[in-house]
C-alpha cells in the first residue's frame, strides 16, 4: 500500500496564502473526495500536488511514501505515479494526442528502451473505446478544438493509459452534462482499484452519485474544516456550505 | 575537372552550348549583375539582415562529386516519387520517370540543358520572366548568368499526377558555388507537386547556394512546391522564388529552412487573374548564429483573389530571423483575400526575431489580415506536458514540434506531411 501524506500545508500565489495549514492523508485502494465553495483553494491543493511552478509552498509537507515530493519537478512526481486531471487541460497546437501520449509513456522506459507501438495502439484503442472517444482524435492536436466534454474524457484517457498510483481530479465534473458525466464516471471507476489512490476534488455533490468516495473532505479557508464518510456530501447538498461557515472550524485528520 | 582547374564564379557568364537567345540572355544578365550594387545596410530591402555575408570574391565553381552522391539522398528520398532527378555539384547523375503513363501523356521532365535543346520555345517564354523585386536582383541576374543544373518541369492540359516529382542538389567542396535552377509550368487544370532539397555532404564545407525557381500556373491549375533547405551550416544561402497564377489556379509553396549561415528567401506570388490562389508557407529552425531572412510580396492584381502566407520559426541559441512582407492590393482588384501571418517561437533568451509586416491596399472591398507574433514557450503548455512525466527537454522539444508541424500539416497530401513530418523530427 502506497499513501500521500500532505502535513500543515500552507501555499502562496503571489505572496498571497491561500491554503492555511492543510493536512490530509489518502492510501491506495480509497477514493476521498474534496469538496469546498469557490475561492477555498481546491484547485491551488491539485496544482500545488502536480508542482505547478507558481504555487509556493511556505510551510508543510508533501510526503509520497515517506518522501517528500516538493523540490522535485513536475516530469518527475508524475514518473513516481501522481497524476493530475486538469480543471482547464491545455492545448498544445500541432502535438498529437497520440504522440503527446507517446511521449508520456516514452518518459517512463528506461534510457534506451523503445516504446512498443503496437502494443501501445492496442491499449489506446481500448480505453478510448471505454471512454467513448473516437480513433480520429489519436491524430488531433491535443485538446484543440475539443469541446468541453471531450477535454476532459481525454484527461481520464491519460490517466487510463500512464496507470498512476495516485491521480488528483480537478473539478472534472465542471461543465460535463450528465452524459458527459457519466462517460467519464463510467471511466474512472473502471481505473479505481486497490492500486490507485484517488482525490476528487468537485464543488458539487452530483459527481458522487457517479464515483462512489469512501472519505469525504469538506474545504474552506485553505484548510479542510470537517472530514467524513460519503453522507458528509449528501448533507452537504442539502444545507449548503454556508452551514459550516456558520460553524466553528475545526481541524480534523482525515482518517 | 580539379581542383587547381576550378575558376572563380566572377570570371563571367559560362559557356554552354545552348540557343543564341540563351546566350544573349545571359550575356546581359552578366552585365546587369555587374552594374547592380551590392546590398547595403542602409537599403531599406536589406534592412537588419548581415550583408556581410554576401561578398562573393572566394567562390569557386563546384568541382566533381567524388564519392556516392546517391547514398546523400537516399535517406532524404520520398518513397513513391513520380520522378526524381539527382544533380552532384551542379552534373546530372541521375533522372528517372517512374511511370511510363506519365510520359505518354506528354509529361516533360527533364534537365534545363536538354529543355533549351528540345523545347526552347516554351523556355525562352518562360525563363526567369519575373524580375527579383524583393532585393535580390544582383544574385539573380548573377543565377541567369551562370546557370546550368537545373530542372524543367511540364504538365499538359488536365494531367493531374498524384506523387510529386523529387531533385536533389547535392553540393561537395569547400568554397563550392551552385545555381540550382527550377522551372515548372502547369497547363490548364493540370496538378503537379515538386519536392525539391538542396544538401551539403559536409556540414562545415563553406558554400554558396543561389537558386531560383520558377511556377507558372494556367487556368484551373493546381501546383505545390516544397524546398527543403539543408545546406551546410557555412553556407550562404539564396532562393528566390516567383509564383505566377492564372485564373482559378492554386499555388502552394512551402520553404523549409534548416541549413545555412546566412539564408535569404524571396518570395513572391502574383495572382494576375481572378480567382487565382497562392499559399505561401515556410518554417525555418534557426540555431547558434544561424540568420534565415525573409522577404515575401503578396501581389493581388486581379479581382477575387486570395493568397494566404504563414511563415513559423523556431529560433534557439544566438540565432536571428528577419521577416519582411507586404500584401500588395493593386487598384481594380476588389474583393481581395489576404492573410498573412508570422511566429516566432523564442527558445532562447538570446535570439532575435525581427517582423515587418506591410499593408498596400489601392482596392476597395478587400479582407486583409496580418500579424506578426513573438512569443516564448507557454509556461502553461509546458507545465501540462510535463505534469505527464514529460522532462523540461523534451517538453520544449515537443511543442516546437507542434509549432512547426501546423505548417505542415497545411499540405492537401496527407502522405507528404507525414513525411515532412519525419524529416523535420529528424532534424530537430
Amino acid at each position: 500500500m502506497s499513501s500521500i501524506v500532505i502535513d500543515d500545508l500552507h501555499v502562496s500565489v503571489a505572496d498571497k496564502e491561500i491554503i492555511q495549514g492543510l493536512s490530509l492523508e489518502f492510501s491506495t485502494g480509497e477514493i476521498h473526495a474534496v469538496m469546498g465553495p469557490n475561492g477555498s483553494g481546491k484547485s491551488t491543493l491539485a496544482k500545488v500536488m502536480a508542482g505547478h511552478p507558481d504555487y509556493q509552498v511556505t510551510r508543510g509537507e508533501i510526503l509520497m511514501d515517506g518522501v517528500s515530493i516538493l523540490e522535485m519537478e513536475p516530469d518527475e512526481r508524475s514518473r513516481r505515479g501522481l497524476f493530475m486531471a486538469f480543471q482547464y487541460p491545455m492545448e498544445i497546437p500541432g502535438v498529437s494526442n497520440a504522440n503527446f501520449l507517446r511521449a508520456a509513456l516514452q518518459a517512463r522506459l528506461p534510457e534506451g528502451e523503445e516504446l512498443d507501438a503496437i502494443e501501445f495502439y492496442q491499449r489506446l484503442y481500448q480505453k478510448m473505446d471505454l471512454l467513448d472517444i473516437r480513433r480520429e482524435f489519436t491524430g488531433r492536436a491535443v485538446n484543440e478544438g475539443f469541446s468541453g466534454g471531450e477535454k476532459k474524457r481525454n484527461e481520464i484517457l491519460q490517466l487510463a493509459m500512464l496507470e498512476p498510483t495516485f491521480a488528483v481530479l480537478d473539478e472534472t465534473d465542471s461543465g460535463l452534462d450528465i452524459d458527459a458525466l457519466k462517460v467519464v464516471a463510467k471511466g474512472v471507476n473502471t481505473i479505481c482499484g486497490p492500486g490507485i489512490g484517488i482525490l476528487l476534488i468537485t464543488h458539487y455533490q452530483r459527481l458522487l452519485n457517479y464515483i462512489v468516495p469512501d472519505f469525504v473532505h469538506v474545504m474552506s479557508e485553505g484548510r479542510i474544516v470537517r472530514s467524513g464518510g460519503k453522507e458528509l456530501a449528501l448533507e452537504l447538498e442539502s444545507k449548503g456550505y454556508d452551514w459550516l461557515k456558520a460553524r466553528k472550524p475545526e481541524t480534523v485528520g482525515a482518517n | 575537372m580539379t581542383s587547381t582547374e576550378l575558376s572563380s564564379i566572377l570570371s563571367g557568364p559560362r559557356q554552354s552550348p545552348a540557343p543564341d537567345w540563351f546566350r544573349e540572355l545571359q550575356a546581359k544578365a552578366w552585365e546587369e549583375f555587374e552594374a547592380e550594387p551590392f546590398p547595403a545596410r542602409g537599403n531599406e530591402l536589406w534592412r537588419f539582415s548581415s550583408v556581410k555575408n554576401l561578398a562573393l570574391d572566394d567562390y569557386v565553381a563546384a568541382p566533381v562529386f567524388s564519392g556516392d552522391p546517391l547514398s546523400l539522398a537516399r535517406p532524404r528520398q520520398f518513397p513513391e516519387p513520380a520522378g526524381r532527378m539527382i544533380f552532384a555539384n551542379e552534373s546530372l547523375v541521375r533522372a528517372e520517370l517512374f511511370s511510363p503513363a506519365l510520359e505518354s501523356a506528354g509529361v516533360i521532365f527533364t534537365t534545363l540543358a536538354d529543355a533549351l535543346e528540345k523545347h526552347s520555345d516554351r523556355l525562352r517564354e518562360h525563363f526567369m520572366a519575373q524580375s527579383a523585386r524583393l532585393g535580390s536582383a544582383k544574385f539573380a541576374a548573377l543565377h541567369k548568368a551562370v546557370v546550368q543544373a537545373g530542372t524543367f518541369l511540364w504538365i499538359p492540359r488536365g494531367v493531374e499526377v498524384r506523387n510529386p516529382f523529387e531533385v536533389f542538389h547535392l553540393v561537395q567542396g569547400d568554397w563550392a558555388a551552385v545555381f540550382p535552377h527550377t522551372l515548372i509550368i502547369a497547363e490548364d487544370n493540370s496538378q503537379v507537386t515538386m519536392l525539391e532539397h538542396f544538401v551539403s555532404s559536409n556540414p562545415d564545407e563553406r558554400g554558396l547556394g543561389c537558386a531560383v525557381n520558377d511556377l507558372v500556373l494556367k487556368p484551373g491549375s493546381k501546383l505545390n512546391y516544397i524546398g527543403v533547405q539543408e545546406w551546410s551550416r557555412n553556407f550562404v544561402s539564396i532562393q528566390v522564388n516567383s509564383t505566377v497564377a492564372q485564373k482559378d489556379s492554386a499555388a502552394l509553396n512551402l520553404a523549409l529552412n534548416f541549413g545555412g549561415k546566412y539564408s535569404r528567401l524571396e518570395s513572391v506570388s502574383r495572382m494576375i487573374q481572378s480567382g487565382a490562389r497562392s499559399d505561401m508557407l515556410a518554417i525555418s529552425v534557426a540555431r547558434d548564429e544561424q540568420e534565415f531572412d525573409q522577404r515575401t510580396l503578396q501581389d493581388h492584381q486581379m479581382p477575387d483573389t486570395t493568397s494566404d502566407l504563414l511563415y513559423k520559426n523556431a529560433l534557439h541559441d544566438r540565432s536571428r530571423t528577419i521577416f519582411s512582407g507586404l500584401i500588395k492590393v493593386e487598384p481594380g482588384a476588389h474583393r481581395t483575400d489576404a492573410y498573412q501571418k508570422v511566429r516566432n517561437l523564442l527558445l532562447s533568451d538570446d535570439a532575435e526575431a525581427n517582423s515587418m509586416p506591410g499593408l498596400e491596399i489601392l482596392a476597395d472591398d478587400v479582407r486583409c489580415t496580418h500579424g506578426a507574433t513573438s512569443g516564448q514557450v507557454e509556461p502553461e503548455e509546458l507545465f501540462y506536458l510535463k505534469s505527464r512525466g514529460i522532462n523540461d527537454l523534451s517538453a520544449k522539444r515537443l511543442i516546437a514540434r507542434g509549432f512547426l508541424n501546423e505548417v505542415v500539416d497545411r499540405l492537401p497530401e496527407e502522405r507528404l506531411s507525414e513525411y515532412l513530418h519525419q524529416q523535420i523530427e529528424a532534424r530537430l
